[in-house]
């Protein structure tokens, strides 16, 4: 498989020997105009990497705060056309930024997976992660995806024993994201020295870099989680900031691009600091 | 889709009951299943396991459940001979129980110290509650706020038998909310828990398993079809939510191809419009719950909410093998409405003495359909899978008669 943006990023950032701030939001929370706003701004305030929620009616593995900006976006109209609607705007003047598209699988299975594909890639779309496709079921997407150079991260867990590490890496690419905890995301904090044991049985495995996430909320622990690791993924500390600016509409506010961003500039601090 | 030369050997090594079923859940989860799938492998075929079970059901839920000849039903309708499978009867007062000895005991057995389920009607839900406390494990039943609201009898039960309930306020607060919450603990309590799933839905062996403890229905209708008519029957006919009554009752008739076999979904207001559970009829192919299904959603993706009298049936998805035998043809799945299902309820009631459950009803409406047209020598077994105590409330709310 070619080189991607994620391949490139995790290259330079190597270099410098610094960290990655992998940045989530949903597309659309709180609603598309707003939410774009903040994705053209999250480069700027240090995130390396922007993993974009596709919003989902049933999200089984985000815990209340991504079922609620997912809920947001959902109620602003936004759908997968209008995610990948957001990319292709946010490639007409960001070609460098990876971006990493992040749901459930039915959305992606309802538009069609072929045409998916196609228009994903098409509209600057770098990877996927789809957390309801283990690699029991790589032929579903991860299999096609690859062939068209798209990235299939996976997720491994602390559930993924040694005997099955090898599976799961099988088929990923870009890089390994490592779920700190057994959990819902936005839950408990991962601790510094077993994500640490957990990252190093993971290299043990493949040359991929890793990148951390599930309940880091604080500049502080992103910075001891990406000393550990090649990346820290912060996602429900982000939007909880999205949703504490709206106003009693549960509208935006004039605050909701500046406070999300300088949120994510504090976790991006935190992690160039590890 | 080409004619299967058995419709009994599904699922697949993946799960997969032709495209339905799969196992479409999150890393955390998937060493866990495929534990569970040699767990319950190794179970089915340990001797000890399934005497254990056994003498459970025999002494414990009281089966065989009764295939009773419902001459006045007969009467009413002028044709087809009817025969209800007396599932109402059996402890706890539904088909539920059935699965759920199987599945603590596997539970046990795996060294699990704390079980979980999600319910709708509940049903489910005093089930589990019933055998946790039978087994001494703690127990947390994840239901929704509305659910919670029209099925007081049944949460007050629950909570008798020491399982903690807790409501669901995500969506619009029913089963679908409740089984994302139960796999959001399961996911987070990998270890200790063991989900006993209530339908046969989820990631294989989900299904299967649920359907082989439920397939107890059917095997024994057709012992006992045998020595009361000395053959098989026409027709069966059962209701369907998530679809595991209906797939016990039909599964060991699949291959009998004489037997004529009908599912009945909830059709809420009818399936013209937007208020119904009708996955088949009504909705497409899609992914959720760890399974491919029939599911209720709009032209995104999105998952939409379904509605019917019945807190037991409105479920979006359909079990995946459901979904196979639809689209092989071998099941004809049809659907009948909430007023439908309130008519057959009391109809039932004041002919046979017998109040059945909202779910079943939805069942025998159809039989109402089709039973007159049919000869008096047509065998036709109902599935009466659960009893109607846990809805008089709901159902005298329905009639506008206050019982204070």
């Amino acid at each position: 498989m070619q080189q991607t943006r994620l391949d490139n990023t995790f290259k330079q950032l190597g270099k410098r020997n610094s960290k990655a701030f992998v940045a989530f939001i949903s597309a659309g929370d709180p609603d598309p105009v707003t939410s774009l706003k903040i994705m053209q701004g999250l480069p700027a305030a240090g995130a390396d990497i922007i993993e974009l929620g596709m919003p989902f009616t049933d999200p089984m593995a985000d815990g209340p705060s991504i079922q609620a900006s997912s809920q947001r976006a959902l109620k602003a109209g936004m759908t997968l056309k209008g995610t990948l609607d957001m990319v292709r705007q946010f490639r007409t003047d960001n070609d460098e930024t990876p971006i990493v598209l992040m749901g459930y699988y039915n959305p992606v299975y309802i538009y069609g997976v072929d045409a998916f594909i196609h228009d994903a890639k098409q509209a600057g779309v770098d990877g996927l992660i789809i957390v309801d496709l283990p690699p029991e079921e790589d032929e579903e997407l991860c299999i096609p995806a690859l062939n068209a150079g798209l990235n299939f991260i996976r997720l491994a867990t602390p559930t993924t024993d040694d005997a099955r590490l090898p599976e799961v890496l099988a088929n990923t690419s870009g890089f390994v994201y490592y779920v700190s905890i057994t959990g819902i995301t936005g839950s408990a904090s991962p601790e510094r020295n077993v994500v640490e044991e957990a990252v190093a049985r993971v290299k043990r495995h493949t040359d991929l870099p890793v990148a951390v996430g599930f309940g880091i909320r604080t500049a502080e622990q992103a910075g001891a989680i990406a000393s550990v690791a090649d990346g820290a993924v912060v996602g429900s500390a982000l939007v909880d900031v999205i949703a504490e600016s709206l106003d009693s509409h549960g509208r935006s506010s004039p605050e909701t691009v500046t406070e999300t961003l300088k949120k994510a500039q504090e976790l991006a601090d935190g992690v160039k600091r590890a | 889709m080409s004619k299967a030369n058995s419709y009994t050997t599904g699922p697949d090594e993946n799960g997969r009951f032709g495209i339905f079923g799969g196992r479409f859940v999150a890393e955390t989860l998937m060493p866990l299943i495929l534990d569970l799938e040699k767990a319950y492998g190794a179970a089915r075929q340990d001797p000890a396991f399934l005497d254990q079970l056994q003498d459970l059901q025999t002494h414990y839920v009281g089966r065989p459940s009764p295939l009773y000849f419902a001459e006045r039903l007969t009467e009413h309708y002028g044709g087809a001979k009817i025969y209800l499978k007396r599932d109402e009867l059996n402890h706890t007062g539904s088909h539920k129980i059935n699965n759920c000895l199987g599945q603590i005991l596997l539970a046990k057995r795996m060294g699990k110290r704390r079980i979980i389920a999600e319910t709708g009607a509940g049903q489910h839900g005093v089930a589990v509650a019933t055998v946790a406390a039978r087994f001494g494990l703690p127990c947390t039943v994840f239901m929704g706020a509305t659910d919670i609201e029209r099925q007081k009898p049944n949460v007050f039960r629950m909570k008798l038998l020491g399982a903690e309930i807790m409501p669901v306020t995500s969506g619009a607060g029913t089963l679908k909310d409740a089984m994302n919450e139960a796999l959001r603990d399961w996911v987070t309590n990998v270890d200790s828990t063991f989900y006993i799933i209530g339908t046969v839905a989820g990631p294989h062996p989900y299904p299967a398993m649920v359907r082989d403890f439920q397939s107890i229905i059917g095997q024994e209708t057709k012992q006992q079809m045998r020595e009361r008519e000395g053959r098989l029957p026409d027709t069966l006919c059962a209701c369907i939510g998530g679809g595991s009554n209906a797939m016990g009752l039909f599964y060991p008739f699949l291959d009998d191809e004489s037997v004529d076999i009908i599912g009945v979904e909830a059709g809420g207001h009818g399936i013209d419009t937007p208020e119904h559970a009708a996955s088949l009829a009504g909705g497409k192919p899609g992914v959720l719950h760890g399974n491919r299904t029939y599911l209720l959603q709009d032209d995104d993706g999105q998952i939409t909410e379904g509605h019917s009298i019945s807190a037991g049936l409105d479920y979006p998805g359909i079990g995946p093998e459901h979904a196979y035998l639809k689209d092989t043809g071998r099941v004809t799945y049809v659907s009948a409405t909430d007023q439908e299902a309130l008519d057959a309820f009391q109809l039932c009631t004041k002919l046979e003495g017998i109040i059945p459950a909202l779910e079943p009803s939805h069942a025998l409406s159809h039989v109402g359909k089709i039973a007159p047209d049919l000869p008096s020598d047509h065998l036709l077994v109902m599935n009466m899978c659960g009893r109607g105590d846990k809805d008089v409330f709901s159902v005298a709310e329905h009639l506008n008669v206050d019982i204070g």
